[in-house]
């Protein structure tokens, strides 16, 4: 009898205390979660607009299976068509008409330039957002803003250091798109170098998106003696520079930035043999890369794929990218469980421990602290062997 | 509905302005923060579309550029405030001042062009601005592909101290209002006399406008340079309240988009402009929230509807309707110098 009476009087007790814990800022109640999003459905970078997508039916997924700690999340996504102004307009509209509990993935540099003060004044959290800019991971004077994929100066690191190690009298020629993406990049890699950046960047040259083709931009690297090319494009010019440098005989050691390794939409164009060879960094797994055809996370995905999002490109990387980082949110809205407050939601998200999502390759993990805002900072090199990417190399970060 | 018809028709539209007027100001303290700065934003586009009316709807110039001194007017107040610490009151006219020279001096060359070539001659300034604001060279003031975040302006002390707490949406709504109300008033009186004559008679007949005595070259850079001041102070005055600039913000699309804006609001009309803006400012976001797959085709079928049936924009369609209402002693045809209102 009193171990019953124990046993009710405890149950009670955590019951009480499971009530006490419930806290709520607005977006948040016992039965919904409001999640807010801006993506380019139209205009010039619609291509992303897939990941927004992709996204909602993670969403869809997790709602059909009971949403998270019970309670349903409600993605609300709005078109920004990559314009700036029309971002703040729209995320705006999302903290203070729709009232969500936070802006999660908005995807762009500029565009989340534009909200980047907005967000931190409102205190309402700028979560994983979708661009690699180095800005992003400043939790001292931005405590609401917070990255997600590796930045690009990282990855710019990491080649230099394996420059360093296998060809330290490199001479490198380097192609890059005229913004700061491509800035980033090169940034990067000249820290990277230190000292001796100077001597080992032979040649430096830009292209503007707007432009035709980079083939005169090849030929100029090609005269300058470079055998280390730094291809920095996005994969309609990363397809045309490979193909190029090929084509004119120019064979020097290739580094092609991660923003372009998509095997369906930039090497088979560029053409397969002529990019045998090309070394890269990647953190998460290609959905066109037959190494993964038996991996069960992505035969999870590919079910994801076929079940809630049929309309998307099984081709398209963006929708594994998509699909990894709503599953790393998902892990912040079960950490927060029943305090859904912003400030616990920054919390939990700058408090991720070693978390796998298992899109992501073997050995990448996800790990954040109050004074580490970069969720992934670890990428892999891996190179083209004229079918496939091959792994190789341990998981490496930026820095010296 | 004509302001130069005589006294007795003076009072409607001075009632209508008052309504009109008093329901701005009540506004703001009606709707939350995120509609105000909404309705800033429409305002802002109001004065844009009514600088690139005096050009393309009374001057007959079409301009596909005009995107381009929206920039340079948001850019003049970012750089001014940004890098040079001007108050932002300060930098409005002096985005005016910057974009009317610039708008003449553009039109002095723009002079021997005509019809479609003057289309694709404003096309290319329109095309060209994104990139020149990245270019190297201007890096430094322009912050390049970054652009250059500003600060958000606060209420007046003042306002606090007679018991009416603004907050910093109020107070920009405030001041946008006031300059709109200030540049429309204006437009008005540029448009309906001496000078609004001569432009729709260049409109119409250039030839027989410079038989009497209009001088052609004068009054069509002239029209340049106060169209590019209109969309000027606009891109000022939306540089404030958007709080961000960067060349991603004014792409050709803007350009063509606040075209969009006239036709649908209606060719050379003053309140044509603020149709228009409600029209580019709402529409996507009605057509964002019917559809996601394809916003752009629902805002397509809106304009085709509009086109169709408003075939003299939403201003020629109210005078329309007025006209018809009623209004027995009116003649509906009124001759395109007295459509001001």
């Amino acid at each position: 009898m009193i171990r019953l009476l124990a046993a009710v009087l405890s149950l009670a007790v955590a019951q009480s205390v499971a009530y006490a814990q419930k806290k709520y800022d607005p977006g948040a109640s016992d039965t919904e979660i409001r999640i807010g999003n801006t993506n380019p459905y139209s205009g010039p970078a619609s291509a992303y607009g897939t990941i927004g997508k992709s996204i909602a039916a993670y969403f869809r997924m997790v709602n059909e299976q009971g949403g998270i700690n019970g309670r349903k999340v409600n993605f609300i996504s709005y078109d920004d068509g990559y314009s700036p102004p029309k971002t703040v307009e729209m995320v705006r509209k999302l903290v203070e008409q729709d009232q969500v509990l936070f802006v999660f993935q908005t995807l762009g540099t500029p565009s989340n330039t534009a909200i980047h003060k907005y967000m931190n004044a409102r205190k309402v959290p700028q979560l994983h957002v979708a661009t690699g800019a180095t800005k992003w991971n400043d939790p001292k004077s931005h405590p609401w803003t917070m990255g997600w994929q590796p930045n690009y100066q990282t990855e710019g690191q990491v080649y230099a250091r394996h420059i360093l190690q296998t060809k330290p009298d490199a001479k490198i020629g380097i192609l890059y798109q005229n913004d700061d993406y491509g800035k980033d990049y090169v940034k990067g890699l000249r820290d990277g170098l230190g000292d001796k950046a100077k001597r080992m960047i032979v040649a430096e040259v830009s292209y503007e998106v707007s432009e035709p083709t980079v083939d005169s931009q090849i030929v100029q690297l090609q005269a300058s003696g470079a055998n280390v090319f730094f291809n920095v494009t996005t994969p309609k010019f990363a397809a045309q520079a490979i193909r190029k440098a090929y084509d004119i005989g120019w064979k020097p050691v290739q580094y092609l930035n991660n923003v372009s390794i998509s095997v369906g939409s930039v090497l088979t164009p560029a053409g397969l043999e002529k990019s045998a060879g090309l070394i890269t960094t990647a953190y998460h797994k290609d959905a066109t890369d037959q190494r993964w055809a038996d991996d069960p996370a992505m035969k999870q995905w590919l079910a994801f794929m076929k079940k809630y999002y049929p309309e998307g490109n099984l081709a398209d990387s963006f929708n594994v990218y998509g699909y990894s980082v709503a599953a790393t949110v998902h892990q912040v809205l079960k950490q927060a469980g029943n305090e859904l407050t912003r400030e616990n939601i920054m919390r939990q998200a700058a408090s991720m421990k070693d978390f796998r999502v298992d899109t992501l390759l073997p050995k990448i993990t996800i790990t954040t602290s109050k004074d580490d805002y970069a969720p992934i900072e670890a990428v892999q090199l891996q190179r083209f062997n004229g079918k496939q990417w091959e792994l190789f190399g341990d998981v490496m970060t930026g820095g010296h | 509905m004509s302001i130069s018809s005589g006294k007795k028709t003076w009072s409607v539209p001075v009632f209508v302005l008052v309504v009109l007027g008093l329901v701005a100001m009540a506004l703001p303290f009606m709707v939350s923060s995120y509609r105000t700065f909404q309705l800033t934003l429409v305002m802002v586009y109001a004065i844009a579309l009514l600088g690139l009316n005096i050009l393309t709807g009374y001057n007959g110039q079409i301009s596909l550029g005009h995107g381009a001194f929206y920039a340079m007017g948001a850019y003049c107040t970012a750089i001014l405030m940004d890098k040079l610490g001007v108050p932002y009151w300060a930098t409005v006219p002096a985005a005016g001042v910057v974009c009317f020279v610039a708008g003449f001096l553009f039109g002095l060359p723009a002079l021997r062009l005509e019809g479609l070539y003057l289309a694709l001659a404003t096309f290319a300034l329109g095309v060209a601005m994104p990139q020149l604001l990245k270019y190297k060279a201007l890096e430094g003031w322009t912050g390049g592909v970054q652009g250059i975040v500003i600060l958000k302006p606060e209420a007046p002390a003042f306002f606090p101290a007679i018991g009416l707490p603004l907050n910093a949406d109020q107070w920009l709504y405030f001041f946008t209002l006031a300059l709109a109300a200030l540049m429309f008033v204006l437009g008005w009186n540029l448009l309906r006399g001496r000078v609004g004559r001569a432009l729709v008679a260049i409109r119409d007949q250039h030839i027989a406008a410079e038989a009497m005595g209009v001088n052609n070259a004068l009054y069509k850079s002239a029209a340049f340079g106060v169209s590019a001041m209109y969309t000027g102070v606009a891109g000022a005055l939306g540089a404030i309240a958007v709080q961000f600039v960067a060349p991603d913000s004014f792409s050709v699309f803007l350009s063509i988009m606040l075209l969009v804006g006239i036709v649908i609001g209606g060719l050379a009309s003053i309140s044509g402009a603020l149709y228009g803006a409600l029209f580019i400012q709402f529409v996507p976001n009605i057509a964002d929230e019917l559809s996601k797959a394809a916003p752009w085709a629902i805002f397509g079928i809106v304009m085709l509807a509009f086109v169709y049936l408003m075939p003299t924009g939403v201003a020629g369609a109210v005078r329309l309707l007025l006209a018809r209402t009623g209004k027995k002693g009116e003649n509906p045809a009124a001759s395109s110098t007295e459509e001001a209102l």
